[in-house]
């Protein structure tokens, strides 16, 4: 199937990136692409790194050396990452899940999508004052859109309940569908499937190549389960102590020495 | 050069009592992370004590290095029983609510002690009887360093040597080092982290004690809001230091107490308050980590 | 066999606690006269009370916990009675009508000093308000917000006095200048976290109370400045009693106003940010919003109100100085917010009045009233840390798929 796709050119472009907390060096010199409606992995084991990765360029971290840089698939201008905060990020359309749910515990479901729709809306403080026209509209469309994200997703039961009332594959969910609602042209997800049982998981599958198809993005995923990474993924990059060991097509993943060494007794064929 | 000695051991002992009381609260916020407000009112409390033993004794007609000694030792008793209470009632239930809840907290029992004193006891100062004899070693250099301020370096001293020690070498000095790493992990290797927490309090206040104690028979006067400025200060001193690290306490007490002195001295000394909160306001703001403190990216 | 249990347990704690207030509630030592009182009637109070408080608390304590456990299995929010009562609309509705006609005729029924009370009272339920936004709703401890007050209250002062600007031209100036301030101070520090930012903006409290003190030049210093016009009556001149009434409608109005903004604002995309960002700064900074400048907007609206009630202070006492805005008067409004509820703006209200009406009519409580503040404090945090008035996040209803009325309920 990966084979069958045509991919367009790069979206997102990562070249050298390193990363030192203190003496450690959590990301050495990693290269990475992810090319328009692809399904990239980034796998590795505990502690290789894939998080950091995730931290850097969505601006959490600021990484040591390297350059990121992403191709809007629309307008087609290239943006450097570096240096931006991470809501310029957002703003520019990368956005991210994490591996601890971090969600709005105590705002309701729909809330917590609505402020993904935040960085798309205008309204300032006269806006929330006198409410005018146009923000009543902004409001309400919002609303809508929010509720309409949540059906994609399927969990629009529980709309006006609070977040952490919801169970656990749902708050994953959830974390999706707020993320979605940033208008993104990449989703980093990262480990979606932490958590979930067997058919949780096959409808979390489902889920994220139906996003794919429907909403013409890319996906980075970062994820230990190795039947939904190789199912599911174009290309995969396999790290590990923050250096890339590997890069391929799952099949060419599955045969790689070097990654079945770092993986030793773990099971990567599926 | 006298004026200028004379203003370096006022700073060292001012900073010396900031040290004795600055050492409870990074004790507490490395173990709990948490501000502990009512510590400053910990350290009045253990003034107001020790005041009020020396009052009864010297009515008594006791000798005065008798009265100095069991004053002091009540003193570090309910000193420490009170920080014991305080954390049982006040922090204990609320160890897992958010940190916001846990700091409002703490100022409410600050202002609750504070007005407990001043409601049983008075609002007016108090003299402070000077329990610290006169050395007659010292009579030669009397311009310059009085008794009080020489009993004042060597005790802090002694209870920083002691308390070195404590963290270092023994078992419940290295529980206290385990569960300020990783709570959840030090529980899990089977250190009791209630008793941890207990202990780190009543420590944390024995030494606010004996800085009461001191500074009350140097000055000369307590009243109920001592705790207050001099809390704020210490925590300055915390701060500066890497707030988390013993040493770092000591150090930023020093130099707070040194920069405190040579300004009022040299300067002027009608912002000397002032003074100490910009201090604090542009540490937290230029350098939050304290100099001796490492900065730590949030992990994610 | 449980309950004599229970009762050693508190028997224990009550001996502890007369060990503990021993030398602090029996011992007065006067060391002016070397006189010594010994209170043993104290020691027996304590004991007595510190019996029956530990049993009160480790029945509240296992309440509580039980509560919890319930709302696990249960899985969905509870309402308390009020909140039901207060999503009805029936209900609300007659409340409102009923407080509109007990403001409207509380003046002309109740004595000039109870008007003067309720007129402090009111200025509390304002700064709460404020201050609510900046705690309850952006979860930024703000120990500093009387400072605000204080720029209000001094820019009125000091503006008059040199310039003669009257109350109406000070009211929109001094919130100007509680914005600018909420702005100037904040933007340095909003970068800190939640338990610096507490101790920062203390200190910068009292910084500038410290200022004030000392300045002679510029703010008279300590013994403050006095002779402050009180508010203006369409150039009539007023009677104190008249005065005090009108000064009462204009706090009534302005109480109105700050509700009727405060809400907008709760129900806003701004509103939404400051409580996601409360909840969860990285995650919120991932979703797109400015954490810096969503943080400046609130500190900076919270200030603005606590400027305009500066200025409603400075006109109603007619004297300031810089004892009235000690750390302490900060801790006194985050009790009202702490107290009713954080987020919830009835429950503010219900704080303010609580907690400055209260001691003004049991005189006894008086005296007692800073103590009691601090207890509050504790206690709520302990026991219920969502206020007399948990607030409830609004909830929107869909008719049928993805239609909607956006209705809050
Ligand atoms: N904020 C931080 N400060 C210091 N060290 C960090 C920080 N964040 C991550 N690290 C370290 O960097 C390394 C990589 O961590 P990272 O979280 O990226 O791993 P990961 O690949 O996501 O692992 P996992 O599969 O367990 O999620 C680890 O050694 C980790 O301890
Ligand atoms: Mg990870």
């Amino acid at each position: 199937m990966a084979a069958a796709h045509n991919f367009g050119k790069d979206v997102l472009e990562v070249r050298s990136l390193s990363m030192d907390f203190g003496g450690l060096r959590a990301l050495d010199k990693l290269d990475l692409s992810v090319r328009q409606g692809e399904i990239v992995a980034l796998i590795g084991p505990n502690g290789a790194g894939k998080t950091t990765f995730f931290n850097c360029i969505t601006g959490l971290h600021a990484p040591t050396e390297g350059e990121m840089l992403i191709h809007p698939p629309n307008q087609g201008k290239t943006q450097r990452l570096n240096g931006l905060k991470p809501n310029r990020v957002t703003e520019r359309g990368l956005a991210r899940t994490f591996q601890n749910i971090r969600l709005f515990p105590n705002m309701t479901v729909l809330e917590n999508v609505m402020i993904g729709r935040h960085c798309r809306m205008s309204a300032g403080i006269p806006g929330a004052i006198f409410r005018p026209r146009s923000t009543r509209e902004e409001e309400n469309q919002v609303v809508d859109d929010s509720y309409a994200m949540l059906e994609k997703i399927g969990i629009e039961q529980f709309v006006n309940e609070l977040a952490m009332n919801l169970p656990y594959g749902a708050q994953r969910r959830l974390e999706i569908a707020r993320a979605m609602a940033t208008d993104p042209f990449i989703l980093l997800l990262d480990e979606p499937a932490a958590g979930m049982n067997p058919q949780e998981t096959r409808r979390l599958d489902e889920l994220i190549l139906r996003l794919r198809e429907q909403e013409k993005i890319s996906i980075l995923l970062i994820e230990h389960d190795m039947k939904m990474v190789m199912s599911l993924s174009d290309r995969i990059y396999v790290v590990d102590y923050g250096k890339k060991i590997a890069e391929g097509s799952p099949e060419e993943i599955k045969r790689n020495p070097a990654v079945i060494k770092a993986y030793l007794g773990e099971e990567i064929d599926a | 050069m006298d004026y200028f000695l004379e203003l370096f051991l006022g700073g060292l002992t001012r900073g010396s009592i900031y040290a004795l009381i600055a050492l409870g609260y990074t004790m507490v916020y490395g173990i709990i992370e948490l501000i502990n407000f009512a510590h400053g009112e910990i350290y009045m409390i253990g003034a107001f004590t020790a005041l009020i033993v020396a009052g009864v004794l010297t009515l008594m007609g006791w000798n005065e290095i008798a009265i100095l000694v069991i004053a002091s030792i009540v003193a570090v008793i309910y000193s420490s029983a009170y920080g014991f209470t305080i954390e049982k009632i006040a922090y204990k239930p609320i160890r897992k609510a958010p940190r916001l809840s846990a700091l409002i907290s703490a100022i409410g029992m600050s202002m609750f002690l504070q007005n407990y004193v001043l409601l049983a006891q008075t609002s007016d100062f108090l003299p402070f009887p000077s329990l610290i004899p006169q050395f007659e070693f010292l009579e030669p250099y009397a311009h310059i360093i009085r008794p009080s301020e020489l009993v004042i370096y060597t005790v802090t001293a002694s209870v920083m040597v002691a308390l070195t020690i404590m963290i270092k070498f023994t078992s419940i000095g290295k529980a206290m080092r385990a569960t300020s790493q990783d709570k959840t992990m030090a529980a899990l290797v089977g250190i009791d982290v209630d008793r941890v927490i207990s202990v780190t309090f009543i420590v944390g206040s024995a030494t606010a004690a004996i800085g009461g104690v001191l500074i009350a028979s140097h000055i000369g006067q307590i009243n109920f809001y001592i705790g207050f400025i001099a809390g704020i200060k210490a925590f300055v001193a915390a701060v500066l230091g890497g707030i988390g690290s013993i040493p770092g306490a000591v150090l930023g007490a020093l130099v707070l107490g040194w920069t405190e002195s040579f300004f009022t001295g040299y300067v002027s000394s009608d912002y000397e308050d002032v003074f100490a909160f910009v201090f604090l306001v542009f540490i937290l703001i230029f350098r939050p980590a304290g100099i001796l403190g490492r900065s730590e990216a949030e992990k994610v | 066999m449980r309950v004599a249990e229970e009762l050693k347990k508190s028997a224990l704690v009550s001996i502890w606690f007369m060990f503990l207030t021993f030398p602090i509630m029996v011992i007065r030592v006067n060391t002016i006269y070397n006189t010594v009182e010994w209170r043993w009637l104290n020691m027996a109070l304590v004991g007595g009370g510190s019996f029956f408080l530990s049993m009160l608390w480790r029945f509240m304590i296992r309440r509580k916990e039980r509560g919890k456990k319930k709302a696990e299995i249960k899985d969905g929010v509870q309402l308390t009675l009020i909140q039901r009562l207060m999503q009805n609309r029936r209900v609300t509705l007659s409340g409102i009508v009923l407080a509109a006609i007990f403001a409207m005729i509380y003046p002309f029924v109740f004595s000039m000093y109870q008007t003067s009370i309720m007129i402090t009272a009111l200025i509390y339920v304002m700064c709460g308000l404020g201050l609510n936004i900046v705690i309850g709703l952006a979860g930024l401890l703000d120990l500093g917000y009387v400072a605000f007050y204080a720029v209000g209250a001094y820019s009125y002062a000091l503006l008059n006095y040199h310039f003669g600007i009257s109350f109406w031209m000070a009211l929109p100036v001094g919130a100007a200048l509680g914005f600018m301030f909420g702005v100037l101070l904040g933007f340095p520090v909003l970068r800190l976290r939640g338990d610096y930012l507490a101790i920062v903006t203390l200190g910068f409290g009292e910084i500038i109370r410290l200022v004030l003190e000392n300045w002679n030049e510029f703010s008279h210093g300590p013994s403050g400045i006095a002779n402050i016009p009180r508010p203006s009556f369409f150039g009539y001149d007023l009677s104190l009693q008249q005065v005090t009434i009108w000064i009462y409608f204009i706090m009534i109005g302005l109480v109105i106003f700050t509700i009727f903004v405060v809400g907008r604002l709760q129900n806003s995309r701004l509103g939404r940010a400051w409580v996601a960002l409360r909840e969860d700064e990285i995650a919120c900074q991932a979703m797109g919003i400015d954490k810096t400048r969503t943080k400046l907007s609130a500190f900076a609206l919270g200030a603005t109100w606590a400027g305009m009630a500066g200025v409603m202070f400075a006109a109603k006492t007619t004297f300031i100085n810089p004892a009235s805005f000690t750390i302490w008067e900060s801790v006194i409004i985050l009790c009202v917010v702490v107290l009713g509820g954080m987020g919830s703006i009835v429950g503010v209200i219900l704080g303010a009045m609580v907690l400055i009406l209260l001691p003004e009519y049991l005189r006894a409580f008086s005296e007692y009233r800073m103590l009691l503040f601090g207890a509050v404090l504790v206690l709520m945090m302990v026991f219920r840390p969502g206020g007399i008035i948990t607030n409830v996040r609004r909830t929107y209803r869909f008719k049928g798929k993805a239609t909607t009325d956006g209705s809050s309920a």
